[in-house]
């Protein structure tokens, strides 16, 4: 028994000697827990919304004959999705067609391989241009939408590749402006030691949020623009162009358009939590968090993290459930006269904040 | 030896993916097989130590130029049949066009100016070298002059081509956001009072 035990464990230690086995498996240990939360992310959102809105929400589907409160829905959901057909349109291009959802969901998922989820944990947080590549990689998301609406064949479908790209491009360079403003307070492009810069004995007043804040309002609405959210839907659009670049999508491609969606969501949720909201550092001064088991979980950890990117997720929805989609001439005006000049003004103000070492951000 | 491999195989995809670039029927497939050499330039810049010109050049090239791009192509009607026409007739003084331009690159960036007899195979950097610290030092220290010069004949260059779609044309309509922002709502309804009229004529 014993021996067989050691071949399994030499076996074992042979593979995980490979430092691809390890990265594959690093990824997987990360991608696993989010597809999850995307998942959940989708009936967070009707969950919520329904609250809002003074309704129940999903409550049927459950588990073995138990209801629990509707926690079966995603999982139904999905089963139902991946066993409808895939129907291509006969004169759509059917390569592009069908790489148009892989596109959009590996780029959601491709950033976050630079992203730090504590002090130590990351597959790729090394990366001494981290901020330069979730940038890189964001902006191509749109390569999904567009390449969705021309492969279909279908005007609706096109309308709203049209809008999107126009709109994407438009708050990429608010976007852009806005972490240069973090670039410049943190003095690095590695997004653990952008964290790192927000250290300190004051809790939630030593992060980013507080000297940046016109560019992290920007930066956020900017990211809900990107992320083609309510209320800068219109590459949607149901009321106009019926459902916009997805319309000729079914079963699992359109689902893989959902998942993008909801993953870029997060992606921008965790970002603005990196990038303005100290990472993994816990809200409460240093004084406050005392030794102990009490002190660990009020203490700085992933969990702070976790924490986080929910409250920002929760700004996503609460969105969806208040505003009233923009009208098209709006987003642009707001894109390009409100929020780059907004950018410009701010990056100077940061510019002298730390170059007058203004505390306790900058000292 | 796994670089040699990466090299070769993105550079026969970048070769690959250039020729398609002019040989696609579709401009929109063109213009997407131009964003797939962008990717494999990347790759090759990545693997030459230069991941911020490497990153740059997806975020700039891939992420908003060839979006534009694309939006463009996109929306034109261009019948590519017409265009392939004159593609015999034009073959001869491209071919010479071609041969000249071939040899005169291989004049300027040919072996001979840049195998490793001219220049030292660049040292190896330790993982925490920061590529975009020592170009942003340069930048502004050693080439700021030029950058400068480079940085005012763009942004000239971007004024006048607003310039140019600014001119004032007769029967376009705009949004006067301050107006729409300061309508009330007696603006917009009026709310009559009137005597409620007699039944005779209705009835």
């Amino acid at each position: 028994m014993s021996e067989l035990f050691d071949t399994v464990w030499g076996w074992g230690e042979f593979v995980w000697s490979f430092q691809i086995v390890q990265i594959v498996l690093g990824i997987v240990a990360l991608m696993v827990p989010l597809m999850l939360c995307v998942a959940y992310l989708t009936f967070a959102e009707r969950k919520i919304i329904g609250y809002m809105q003074v309704r129940i929400g999903p409550n049927r589907v459950g588990f073995f004959g138990y209801k629990l409160w509707g926690l079966g829905q995603p999982i139904a959901d999905a089963v139902k999705l991946m066993f409808k057909e895939i129907i291509i349109p006969t004169k759509a291009n059917k390569f592009l067609f069908l790489m148009a959802p892989v596109i959009s969901l590996a780029t959601a998922l491709a950033a976050w391989a630079v992203i730090p989820l504590n002090d130590f944990l990351g597959i790729a947080d090394e990366v001494n241009a981290g901020l330069l590549f979730v940038l890189a990689i964001t902006s191509l998301g749109v390569y999904g939408v567009i390449i969705a609406g021309w492969s279909s064949n279908s005007k609706y479908a096109f309308l709203g590749a049209m809008r999107s790209s126009a709109q994407i491009v438009a708050y990429e360079i608010a976007m852009g402006f806005a972490l240069v403003g973090v670039l410049i307070a943190a003095g690095s492009l590695n997004l653990r030691e952008i964290v790192e810069a927000q250290q300190g004995n004051l809790g939630f007043l030593d992060w980013f949020w507080l000297p940046l804040l016109p560019l992290f309002v920007v930066y956020f609405i900017s990211g809900v623009a990107e992320t083609n959210r309510a209320p800068f839907d219109v590459a949607e659009g149901e009321s106009e162009i019926v459902a916009g670049f997805h319309v000729d999508y079914s079963g699992m491609a359109f689902a893989v358009f959902f998942l993008a969606e909801y993953a870029n969501m997060i992606l921008i949720a965790a970002l603005t939590a990196i990038m303005f909201a100290g990472g993994w550092y816990t809200p409460f001064p240093a004084a406050m968090v005392p030794d102990g088991i009490f002190g660990l979980l009020i203490g700085s950890g992933i969990h702070w993290f976790v924490i986080k990117t929910a409250f920002f997720l929760i700004f996503f929805l609460w969105f969806r459930a208040t505003f009233p989609r923009y009208r098209y001439d709006q987003i642009m005006r707001l894109g390009w006269k409100v929020f780059i000049p907004i950018t410009i003004v701010w990056l100077l103000v940061v510019a002298v904040m730390v170059l007058a070492n203004v505390g306790p951000w900058f000292d | 030896m796994i670089e040699q491999i990466s090299f070769y195989v993105f550079a026969g995809l970048l070769i690959f993916a250039a020729s398609m670039v002019i040989t696609m029927r579709n401009p929109v497939h063109s213009a997407l097989f131009l964003v797939m050499a962008f990717f494999n330039a990347a790759a090759l810049w990545l693997l030459l130590e230069a991941e911020f010109l490497a990153i740059t050049l997806v975020l700039v090239y891939v992420g908003a130029v060839m979006v534009l791009f694309l939006f463009v192509i996109m929306m034109l009607d261009i019948d590519v049949a017409r265009l392939r026409d004159g593609f015999a007739r034009y073959l001869p003084i491209a071919a010479v066009v071609a041969v000249i331009m071939a040899i005169e690159m291989i004049l300027v960036v040919g072996p001979e100016h840049f195998g490793l007899a001219q220049f030292a195979e660049p040292a190896r950097h330790a993982s925490d070298y920061s590529n975009t610290k020592e170009l942003g030092n340069l930048l502004y220290t050693v080439y700021l002059y030029p950058f400068e010069i480079a940085a005012a004949i763009l942004l000239v260059a971007i004024v006048a081509a607003i310039a140019l779609t600014m001119r004032r044309r007769d029967g376009t309509r705009h949004q006067k956001i301050e107006e729409q922002i300061a309508v009330k709502a007696p603006d917009r309804v009026r709310v009559v009072k009137m005597a409620s009229e007699s039944n005779e004529a209705g009835e």
